[in-house]
């Protein structure tokens, strides 16, 4: 029983810090520090830095241009990243289509897309969600329908996504498209790639209850797929699907991200005054703030846990759901405290101030309370996405009480 | 890292477990525990005999072991087979010793390590709570020796106990750290007089009243005034050892739990397909695995020397364990509907010790008071 990291993986900290202290921008680190909303630009620039330095693909194996880390090496790095405030690595091209197109693509699909999405040449999202499909993700009811014209063999897809996270900064979008109307649920199902740029694509904004506009619909209406971007066997895209849910899932329960917010928080705890005096010293808020953290704590240990297990040959199975379950749980007290920290403050909304990273007006309230109430509420759909925390639940029963 | 125990660990787990299995089975345990005195002397001394006693202990103080992991294993065990041996007793009366006693008193060590003299700590009083420096017992010079006076609560298996660890003020307020002192006390030394009870969780316990108790000065242990720290280090084992425990009987009662809801039939088929009752099983489990990784932390602070960090990991631990064994024994009998209700289920009687543990050593808001003051130091 031994709870340090090795002298290898706290070398490979160090090379981290380094890294980050040299390459990361203040520019960038003030901006997430600040909670402003990051731009395309912002995100392309953080996604070039680690690509210079080969660190961008933190699960991909070596031979495709990863960095072949072991769950270990990308704990530490998402941690010191977290810390060092960095924007998260958007998954989509990278820890979800990349490993599904490493286990399922042709040789030609993975030479192809690939490099494109190390290079930013895509920006990939995510075509799972449907209006009627919110955790029951098998009841896709966009189609595709093969077909071989003069042009070749392709498909025309028609129906509707829906939860697109930066789907407006999007080229590509990966699908789950029904090719088999008369199949049974999750037969019938294929995993196909579709150019966003394509005649019939459309991209529709949803704004979220904090006034942002990270999600969108897109609709496809007699949208041409070359046949080419078929990724697996037609019909067996749930597969695909499948895998995509369930890979490199040891570090969902964002520690890091936490340990970060908790940071913030007692510096804000510090500041705040209530009755005259600090915050912190509040009882009823105190004692919040230490169970979150002694639940981060013992969490750290749960997820090093799991990394450990899945270094020891285990694969990382419906753990994950309690590291999801608890991780965002965690998250959404952080966010909580936060913005009751922040008291009246809370209030005011001040989109500019979390627009514009050169926004000077005269600051209202506190230092991070003009993004303290809007966080809050965008971190309610921590328990919803990624399969919501009761779909967990059920993954639990099934997976690991057998019920 | 490494979650692993060592090859050494997983044999002493793995023998103190078959030999509780096979000699401490429920039917045989619930005797022990409702019998006259509390325990067994014949199952204490087969377990000392196995070396579980020695694990508790480091080569330097006549054991094998000693470390926060050596005590996690075996009270897992213990907390498995809701045990009531006075094991912890002999932990914590033990390691006070080690850390302060004279070469003369540390003679005694031996003895407790193979069982031969069972050890109590009387330390709480009926109006502490759970405040451990407030002292009101007084120990007053006399010639070269002592005389005590006073009164300490719920001393687990006292009437069992050959040696009582008594703290006691020889100056200071009644909350002071400083000017508590600390006395290996014969239960047998005249003055001493115990009024034993049985307690909710089964064995026993007693109220101690001490009139008038004359000692000789080798009683002293430690220097005088200074026990606080002594107290404070040997209970942080004590606190290792209820934290595993607990483990120990979540995992027991999460089993059985588990097991119910796949065989229990309502309506016609498992309760546990209902997915109110899943939800809330799924639930439970993550909770436990919390509660584990809080063990590990808190065995792996045990020795930390710095005692702000050892203390805060201690309580978060004790804290966590507190809420979570709680909620385990509720949902449990909850889970379980009007049978786990009753005294014959043997689930009850882990939901009692898990409650209970709560109240031994500081409860869940008390450690959670103690956690944000000590980050305030």
């Amino acid at each position: 029983m031994d709870l340090s990291f090795t002298p290898e993986e706290e070398a490979f900290r160090a090379e981290v810090r380094a890294f980050l202290a040299e390459k990361y921008p203040k520019r960038l680190a003030d901006k997430v520090r600040q909670g402003k909303r990051l731009t395309k630009a912002d995100q392309e620039e953080w996604h070039a830095i680690l690509n210079a330095r080969g660190w961008l693909a933190n699960h991909w194996p070596k031979e495709y241009g990863g960095t072949g880390w072991t769950p270990g090496q990308s704990f530490i790095f998402d941690t010191e990243c977290a810390l060092a405030a960095t924007p998260r690595i958007v998954p989509f091209g990278l820890s979800m289509l990349g490993p599904v197109l490493i286990k399922f693509g042709t040789e030609e699909q993975k030479a192809r897309w690939l490099p494109r999405i190390l290079d930013g040449s895509d920006w990939w999202s995510q075509g799972y969600s449907e209006p009627g499909s919110g955790s029951d993700l098998a009841s896709v009811k966009t189609t595709a329908v093969r077909g071989i014209d003069a042009q070749g063999d392709h498909y025309i897809v028609n129906g509707q996504k829906t939860w697109t996270t930066l789907g407006q900064h999007g080229n590509m979008i990966f699908c789950l498209v029904r090719t088999d109307p008369k199949a049974k649920k999750q037969e019938g199902i294929s995993f196909l790639l579709v150019d966003m740029k394509a005649p019939g694509v459309e991209v529709r904004p949803i704004v979220t209850l904090d006034g942002d506009r990270e999600v969108n619909e897109v609709f496809f209406t007699d949208v041409r797929v070359p046949a080419e971007n078929l990724v697996g066997q037609e019909h067996r895209g749930w597969t695909c699907a499948k895998y995509l849910l369930t890979y490199e899932r040891t570090n969902i329960a964002g520690i890091g991200g936490s340990m970060a917010a908790l940071g913030r928080l007692k510096q804000v705890a510090a500041k705040q005054r209530k009755n005259g005096r600090p915050l912190a010293e509040d009882p009823a808020f105190a004692a919040r703030l230490a169970r979150v953290e002694i639940e981060l704590e013992n969490m750290k240990t749960t997820n090093l846990r799991v990394i450990a297990a899945v270094e020891g040959g285990g694969v990382p199975g419906a753990e994950s759901s309690m590291l999801k379950i608890r991780g965002t749980q965690i998250q959404q007290e952080l966010s909580s405290l936060y913005r009751r920290a922040m008291g009246p403050y809370a209030l005011p909304f001040i989109e500019a101030a979390l627009e514009d990273e050169h926004y000077d007006a005269p600051a209202v309230g506190p230092a991070g309370a003009a993004y303290a109430a809007a966080k809050y509420f965008n971190m309610r759909k921590t328990s919803i996405y990624g399969g919501s925390n009761e779909i967990q639940r059920n993954i639990i029963s099934k997976m690991i009480l057998g019920l | 890292m490494n979650f692993e125990h060592t090859e050494d660990r997983r044999m002493l787990a793995d023998s103190l477990g078959r030999f509780l299995r096979e000699q401490y089975a429920f039917e045989a345990r619930n005797k022990i525990a409702q019998s006259a005195e509390g325990y067994s002397p014949e199952r204490w001394k087969q377990i000392a005999e196995l070396g579980t006693l020695g694990a508790l202990f480091s080569e330097a103080d006549g054991g094998y072991g000693g470390s926060g992991f050596d005590i996690a294993v075996v009270f897992e065990q213990l907390g498995r087979a809701l045990s009531v041996e006075p094991v912890l007793g002999a932990l914590i009366v033990g390691r006070a010793i080690a850390s302060a006693g004279s070469p003369a008193q540390r003679e005694r060590l031996g003895d407790i390590i193979e069982g031969g003299c069972i050890a109590a700590l009387a330390h709480g009083e009926p109006d502490s709570f759970y405040e451990l420096a407030r002292v009101s017992t007084r120990a007053q010079k006399k010639g070269d020796g002592w005389v005590l006076d006073g009164a300490k609560a719920i001393v687990a298996q006292a009437e069992a106990a050959d040696l009582l660890l008594v703290s006691a003020r020889t100056a200071g307020d009644v909350t002071d750290e400083a000017g508590i002192a600390l006395f290996l006390v014969p239960t047998k030394t005249a003055g001493v007089s115990l009024r034993g009870y049985p307690v909710i969780d089964g064995g026993r316990a007693a109220e101690v009243t001490l009139q008038g108790v004359t000692l000789g000065a080798d009683a002293l242990l430690g220097a005088e005034g200074e026990g606080f720290a002594v107290l404070e280090r040997a209970i942080d084992a004590g606190l290792v050892a209820l934290v595993a425990e607990a483990v120990g009987a979540m995992d027991v009662a999460k089993e059985a739990t588990l097991e119910y809801l796949r065989t229990r039939k309502q309506f016609g088929v498992p309760i546990g397909s209902f997915q109110a009752l899943q939800h809330r099983m799924a639930d439970m489990l993550l909770e436990v695995e919390q509660a584990r990784s809080a063990l590990i932390n808190a065995a792996a602070a045990l020795d930390d020397e710095d005692r702000i960090r050892r203390e805060r990991a201690l309580s978060a631990a004790k804290y966590t364990i507190g809420r979570i064994g709680t909620l385990v024994a509720e949902e449990s009998i909850q889970l379980h509907g009007g049978i786990g209700m009753t005294w014959e289920l043997p689930l009850s009687h882990y939901a009692k010790r898990l409650v209970m543990i709560d109240h031994q050593f500081g409860d869940d808001d008390h450690h959670l008071a103690r956690y944000i003051a000590l980050g305030r130091v």
